[in-house]
């Protein structure tokens, strides 16, 4: 056994990083969420530079391939994941106030209210699928070009989008969960906060996403 | 060297030497540790890459030779440019030396997020795994650069140094996120933002454009895959497409990214040229605001990578002016340095050999960066020699050179051990040799008109190409004769006691070397500026 | 140095997220109706600035800015606009051609 044993990090060093167990930095974990956003604004952001530059290329065409998808499901996704956004930052007030049953309750709304969501975007993916336009499907390859790229940003922006709100829907549970353990509490708030700030985000980009794919036709 | 005198208090350990084994290492979550692991990968693909630069420029020794076919001659070219740029030189300074010594000259245990720090080096070799196996398939025969619809349709392996790509792109915003959150939160209180080292100035910079640039080419690549393999329509023009947008994409983080190459360098320059004229840096906030302009500036001009590809004329110009006005930033550097070494009291020690072979170095890539800037010009250059010539010049005679200087200034602090001088010396003087006859003769070659990335040539340039070849055996010498010097003070270089081997005023030169694992023994000093000489020397 | 306890500013009430909630409703309905008008080439920029109005709603009261120390708020601004120039400089090429 080492003689330096004793010694360890902790009784060298008075003030520790955000990571540590009993030193904790909400305001870094903050810092760090946000410049977390940052990379996924510019990663859905890049996708909007492609459907600009081709809105702009294949005006005509995007608005027919825009009539193509159904007005009111996306309405009806838009309203939900609004709602979810709601409920969202009710969860984290009701945890700013300690009250651990209310924000179980509210997260619990939002995961459902994110399923729902994610349940009508397969429903419209399938209906897209039977209607064989999908990707390399005979139909879509027959289809004018401006189209095609309508369709090909269609299923690139919803599914990376579809595959967020998933990832969103295991922290809400992992927040739930953590809230049960008691790792989440009142004064130790950065875990939901900043999975609310992701869930926001990603309504934020849907909230993008709807009128461009849906209402320019 | 003799006997080490007895220490006066009982040896704390070193961040090496606490808790030993591989597993300690591969699950630590110290910065120091963290730093030192991804030494040993980047100095790995380091030697991988030249091995395939001195392997492909074989086949340029004489024009038609053909024991590397040409399709070898694209793979090899291929992977050389993935491994040197994502495996090697972007991660490079901030990845070892950001993350070893950021925390200690702020006066910080440890960065902001110590287990995503440990993420990021696994992301790092997952990469490099990645990277290294699309081997077995061929490897890539894009270019480093993936233009569609090549990319798109290429029998050779597209897959694996993508995904490679995209996972060192993940590496890297984890550490450039780290450190941000590091400098705004973690600070030593009596530390403002104007007494900073210069060093974090520049690595704050290149943090933000890590975090804002890689994720468009994360996605970029995200895109070729979705279409390479599932069809989806992106980028192809028999589907829509537009094969220039790919390039606004690319180029958008790629060039970006030779900054966040240089900023961190020109960083090492700012720290190691006072140290070593004994005076304090001249214009301390000039050189900071340029490290942000640079930075901003310089995620501007990607379009100039672009000019014949059919841009319009509007962009044209306006990413032409854009291209001048970041080298302005860049001279106010380079004065600046100048002038600090100006009646400075000057050591030439290993450290600041390198240093002042990146400046010379660094200034022709520069200089020649203006003539690929200028629209005229480029219409002439672009594509050919001259192109390689100019960014070698500047990526590796400019960032990978500070990198020698950096180890070779670090060293001491990060090993207790002192490397032997005329080693050092030799090395950096035949690198010189070597560098420059590698490259220099492929700026005439491309003046010449002779193409880049072509495994063949015309017998009239066979002088360049062949000089070129013989130089970079040189080079290869001298890279095995540094490496294998501060490999070998591993073993047996002389232990220094001493914190302070080179005079510098920054913080690490306050704590033991090697520093123990919570980075100070006392709490550290910081009556003094960063740049306030003279300090008390403690010869190795 | 790190601060343990930050300044936490008072909990925001319940109610001023329900009022933001009916604001993003019916800014939605507004959206959806505008669309069936014939506009042509004001319907992509009305939809856009609706967006907009959404999007800073969730981000000033969901995302808590509007209560939050500056630092985020000019981190924010800090990559809306290099985002801006990003497109700006990409459709200085695209319009020009």
């Amino acid at each position: 056994m080492s003689p330096h044993a004793a010694l360890t990090p902790d009784t060298l060093a008075p003030h520790a990083s955000a990571a540590h167990a009993e030193h904790y930095d909400p305001v870094a974990c903050k810092i760090g969420m946000w410049l977390f956003l940052f990379t996924e604004v510019l990663l859905f952001g890049t996708l909007f530079i492609v459907f600009a530059v081709y809105l702009t290329l294949h005006h005509f065409d995007f608005a027919s391939g825009s009539r193509q998808l159904d007005k009111l499901l996306g309405a009806a996704n838009t309203m939900i994941l609004l709602t979810s956004s709601l409920t969202m930052a009710l969860a984290i007030a009701a945890m700013q106030r300690s009250n651990r049953r209310l924000s179980v309750a509210l997260l619990t709304a939002t995961l459902l209210l994110g399923l729902a969501f994610l349940g009508i975007k397969a429903h419209e993916w399938h209906h897209k699928f039977e209607h064989d336009l999908y990707p390399r499907s005979a139909t879509m390859l027959a289809n004018p070009y401006g189209q095609q790229v309508f369709y090909g940003l269609y299923y690139t922006m919803t599914g990376l989008h579809a595959l967020h709100v998933i990832v969103g829907c295991g922290a809400i549970v992992s927040a739930m969960v953590l809230i049960r353990l008691g790792r989440v509490r009142a004064d130790r708030i950065a875990f939901i906060d900043n999975t609310g700030l992701y869930w926001h985000l990603v309504d934020a980009i849907w909230i993008l996403l709807f009128p461009l794919f849906y209402l320019i036709g | 060297m003799t006997s080490i005198p007895a220490p006066l208090t009982p040896a704390l350990p070193t961040y090496l030497d606490v808790r030993r084994g591989l597993v300690s290492w591969l699950t630590t979550t110290d910065h120091k540790r963290i730093g030192i692991m991804y030494l040993c990968g980047i100095l790995f693909f380091f030697l991988f890459g030249a091995a395939m630069a001195v392997t492909f420029r074989l086949k340029l020794y004489s024009p038609g030779l053909h024991f590397i076919s040409n399709e070898t001659y694209n793979r090899l070219l291929t992977l050389h440019g993935v491994t040197m740029i994502f495996l090697v030189i972007i991660p490079s300074i901030p990845a070892i030396f950001g993350n070893f010594f950021l925390p200690i000259m702020l006066g910080a245990r440890d960065v902001a997020f110590p287990r995503l720090n440990l993420m990021s080096w696994y992301c790092y070799m997952t990469g490099g795994l990645f990277a290294l196996t699309s081997i077995a398939y061929g490897g890539p025969d894009t270019g480093w650069t993936f233009y569609v619809p090549y990319s798109l349709r290429t029998s050779g392996n597209v897959l694996l140094p993508i995904l490679a790509a995209f996972i060192l792109g993940w590496s890297s915003i984890l550490t450039g996120l780290n450190f941000v959150t590091t400098v705004h939160r973690l600070r030593h209180p009596a530390m403002s933002w104007f007494r900073m080292p210069l060093f974090i100035w520049s690595l704050y910079a290149t943090a933000w454009v890590q975090i804002i640039a890689t994720p468009v080419i994360a996605i970029t690549l995200v895109m070729v895959l979705l279409e390479r393999f599932m069809g989806v329509a992106l980028f192809d023009p028999s589907r829509g497409g537009d094969p220039v947008l790919f390039q606004h994409l690319f180029w958008t983080y790629s060039h970006p990214a030779v900054y966040i190459m240089i900023l961190p360098a020109m960083g090492v320059v700012s720290e190691i040229i006072p140290t070593f004229s004994r005076k304090t840096i001249f214009g301390y906030k000039y050189i900071a605001f340029s490290s942000v302009a640079i930075a901003s500036i310089g995620s501007l001009v990607w379009g100039h990578h672009m000019f014949t590809a059919g841009m319009s004329d509007y962009a044209r110009v306006t990413f032409s002016f854009l291209t001048f006005l970041v080298a302005v930033p860049s001279a106010v550097k380079v004065f600046n340095w100048l002038a600090t070494m100006y009646r400075g009291s000057i050591y030439l020690g290993p450290p600041m050999v390198f240093t002042l072979m990146f400046i010379f170095l660094f200034s022709i890539g520069g200089l020649t960066g203006l003539i690929l800037g200028s629209l005229a010009t480029n219409i002439h250059v672009h594509d050919t020699a001259f192109v390689p010539a100019h960014f070698h010049y500047t990526m590796f005679g400019g960032a990978m050179v500070v990198f020698f200087g950096a180890m070779h200034y670090w060293w001491p602090k990060m090993f207790g051990r002192m490397y032997h001088f005329g080693r050092a010396y030799a090395s950096a003087v035949l690198f010189f040799i070597g560098f420059n006859l590698t490259y220099f003769p492929l700026f005439l070659a491309g003046v010449h008109g002779m193409p880049r990335r072509y495994a063949d040539y015309l017998p009239e340039f066979t002088v360049y190409h062949r000089t070129s070849t013989i130089g970079s055996w040189i080079m290869v010498a001298a890279l095995l004769l540094m490496i294998g010097n501060l490999i070998a003070a591993l073993f047996n270089g002389k232990r220094i006691k001493d914190r302070n081997p080179w005079g510098g005023a920054t913080l690490e030169w306050q704590t033991p070397s090697p520093p123990p694992p919570s980075n100070f023994t006392a709490p550290p000093d910081l009556s003094r500026g960063p740049y306030d000489y003279p300090v008390e020397v403690q010869d190795p | 140095m790190a601060a343990q306890h930050e300044k936490t500013h008072p909990p925001v009430p319940y109610s001023l997220y329900f009022k933001v909630w009916i604001a993003l409703i019916l800014l939605t309905v507004l959206t959806v109706s505008v669309s069936y008008a014939n506009m042509q080439q004001a319907r992509i920029l009305t939809a856009l600035m609706i967006a907009a109005v959404k999007i800073l709603l969730v981000v000033l009261y969901f995302m808590h800015i509007r209560f939050e120390r500056l630092l985020y708020t000019y981190m924010i601004i800090v990559v809306i606009v290099t985002y801006g120039i990003f497109v700006s400089l990409t459709f200085s090429d695209y319009l020009y051609r």
